[in-house]
């Protein structure tokens, strides 16, 4: 088991036709099942054509009546990443997993409204996608750092997932799932979303939770942590040095108002008992110290 | 980005938010031109930093004569105004706004920011007006009130309304401060706004209500669709370094340490900083070289660094996601040739194409520490600047 993508999962690439969508699905391609699970491309003006073999589609709609797929990634730019999200609700999919950076909120904010009471998940944007590790890559992560296993990993970072990855795999603690959720301010799925998930699926044994300052989704998550999860949780968050008022990178991450900094979140967390590390390179043998 | 005063109160007016009259000066003899263009019996002379907090940094002076104005135009233009928010050095003042006096006889406070918990735009609104909104929040958090505002149809009427009674405006102004209300949320929400603050909005003892400050904070994101938005940008309000890493797409903010740091991705450039900080050294910058790094991105990545005269080492930590670690290594070995590093550098390198990467960085003579992991990596580059 694993949650939210696996082996069996049909895969459409929104932007199949855009240099980043074109290399992000071969790697995709290439991984594990990658060949069985890439079914499908959207380009508008471009439906008739192939990529590598994968037929591209006018419209998300068509792509999943022809192949039956479930899912779909996007790789569209910026100003017209939103619109290929409600395109990708609209189809009625059960997930869409949107990896561009740099959508405006103002139109997150509009396809987030428009997502009420639709049955479709959203992971993103901005974010490097998730992957079931054996069975299916979907996004812009090595896949060669992962193994199969029993710990889950969620993260509002990209490159932060892929350190705490290396560390688990280094340590022989394979992944059942990896989740990128990204570091937009106005998103999908978010941190409990996740947990959620991986609370009910026997695969995961336990979950390594990595955030970063900004917002209260790590203490949302954690109290949901308390009062519900049946598994280990180990955590991290980035930014214990960020000064407040700056942005770091990522439009979420910013202490404004003395509200969302890292110490808060670690305080939450711990009360929530989930352990924590202040080191990041210590996220794995924290992992691993508190499996049995 | 960030507008001054005055771009603010320009954008709020076109969405029917009223503001006193006031003029941009840019010299002691346009402020006193403007303040006899504006007419009238008092002024007042306003700094125009990007920074708040002007008015206790001696930036913001009430002047009742035409000899006051200036006076007061010649003192302030071209101080160094230090407020909380410009740090120790202070903010070197370029610009003023002139404005006809207000008769105030009620400071209120209203805001916009896109709320996280709630996924929208928030209109924040309290009856503490001139205070810190963070200090409202803190010491009396049951003044503020909000409404997220749903996207397509706006601010509504009754909540407009609703939240100007509760925040003390009269009811004989309540009209006057809804549309006043719309107007700001609409302006948020047209122009893209990441934060609107209006602080203080004031009654006038004629029951008037106005914005007697302004601030706007906008999504770069949006900023493609917003041209007139980006003329509006003020390259002195903004640190240099920031402005020559924004210019190469590189995120580059400017911190007090000795350690310069060289990360791709936002996330693992914050942890990078912590673990230099846990070791016992202390970041030099934050520096997210993002996704699509070339060797020329980090040769420019080198040189901004390189500026700073504090700096004591470099630590460049990457994991390849998208990154390849051979075009990051050609990329350090170019920049480290083309800049004649001086100051040791250690580099942490893992992900697609590592070992060519490492090999790379071996072969080319030059004095790279290299490091096994991110431990190994803030280990060394702390005791190479000499911290520990």
């Amino acid at each position: 088991m694993s949650i939210l993508i696996n082996k069996d999962t049909k895969v459409i690439t929104q932007g199949i036709t855009g240099k980043t969508g074109q290399f992000h699905t071969r790697m995709g391609k290439e991984y594990a099942n990658g060949p069985n699970c890439y079914v499908a491309g959207v380009t508008p003006k471009k439906g008739g054509q192939t990529f590598e073999g994968i037929p591209i589609y006018e419209t998300v709609k068509e792509a999943k009546q022809a192949t039956g797929a479930t899912v779909s990634v996007i790789y569209v730019p910026p100003p017209y990443a939103a619109a290929a999200i409600e395109e990708a609700v609209d189809a009625e999919l059960d997930l869409v997993i949107c990896i561009t950076e740099g959508i405006p909120v103002r139109d997150m904010i509009r396809t987030k409204y428009r997502m009420q009471g639709r049955k479709t998940r959203l992971i993103g944007p901005n974010c490097p996608g998730v992957i079931t590790p054996d069975e299916l890559k979907i996004g812009i992560m090595p896949g060669h750092i992962h193994r199969k296993g029993p710990i889950g990993v969620v993260s509002r970072s990209g490159t932060l997932t892929y350190e705490a990855v290396g560390q688990l795999t280094a340590l022989g603690l394979g992944q059942s799932s990896c989740v990128g959720i990204g570091g937009d301010p106005v998103n999908g799925m978010k941190h409990v979303d996740v947990m959620k998930l991986f609370n009910d699926d026997p695969q995961t044994e336990g979950v390594v939770m990595v955030g970063e300052i900004g917002g209260t989704d790590e203490e949302e998550c954690a109290r949901w942590v308390k009062a519900n999860m049946k598994k280990p949780v180990v955590g991290f968050i980035a930014g214990v040095t960020a000064p407040p008022g700056k942005r770091m990178g990522h439009a979420g991450a910013i202490i404004s108002g003395g509200k969302g900094t890292a110490a808060e979140k670690l305080a939450v967390m711990e009360e929530c008992g989930i352990k924590v590390t202040r080191n990041p390179a210590d996220m794995g043998k924290l992992m691993k110290s508190v499996m049995k | 980005m960030k507008i001054h005063e005055y771009q603010a109160k320009e954008v709020l007016r076109k969405f029917g938010v009223p503001t006193p009259q006031g003029l941009p000066c840019f010299s002691v003899d346009e402020a006193v031109e403007a303040a006899r263009k504006l007419g009238g019996a008092v002024w007042v002379v306003k700094a125009q930093i990007h920074a708040g907090g002007r008015g206790k940094g001696g930036g913001v002076k009430l002047a009742r004569s035409i000899e006051e104005v200036r006076e007061h135009a010649a003192a302030i233009l071209g101080m160094q105004l230090k407020t909380h928010q410009t740090g120790p050095e202070g903010q070197k003042v370029r610009r003023l706004l002139v404005e006809e006096g207000a008769d105030i006889r009620k400071e209120l406070y209203v805001g916009m920011v896109v709320d996280r918990g709630s996924q929208r735009a928030v209109l924040m609104a309290s009856s503490e007006g001139g205070m810190d909104i963070e200090e409202v929040a803190e010491k009396s958090p049951d003044k503020i009130h909000k409404v997220a505002i749903d996207p397509f149809t706006g601010l509504a009427d009754r909540d407009a309304e609703e939240i100007a009674r509760k925040i003390g405006v009269p009811g004989a102004a309540v009209p006057q401060a809804r549309e006043l209300l719309k107007g700001l949320s609409k302006a948020f929400d047209e122009m893209d706004g990441s934060l609107a603050e209006i602080n203080p909005l004031i009654v006038t003892g004629s029951e008037k209500v106005m914005a007697l400050d302004a601030k706007m904070t906008f999504d770069d994101n949006a900023l493609f669709r917003h041209p007139e938005l980006v003329a509006l940008r003020d390259l002195d309000e903004e640190d240099p370094a920031e402005i020559e890493a924004s210019k190469f797409d590189l995120s580059y903010i400017q911190l007090d340490g000795n350690i310069g740091c060289l990360v791709n991705g936002a996330g693992l450039a914050m942890a990078t900083m912590d673990i230099i900080k846990l070791y016992g050294g202390s970041p030099a910058n934050f520096l997210d070289v993002g996704g699509g790094a070339s060797a020329e991105k980090v040769t420019e990545a080198f040189k901004i660094m390189l500026k700073n005269p504090k700096l004591k080492a470099i630590l460049v930590n990457i994991f390849g996601g998208i990154m390849k670690c051979d075009v990051i290594a050609q990329g350090v070995v170019t920049a480290a040739r083309q800049v004649s590093l001086k100051v040791p550098l250690v580099v942490r390198l893992e992900g697609t194409n590592v070992e060519l990467g490492k090999k790379i960085l071996a072969e080319s003579g030059l004095p790279i520490i290299s490091a096994a992991n991110m431990a190994d990596a803030a280990d060394k580059v702390v005791k190479a600047a000499g911290g520990k």
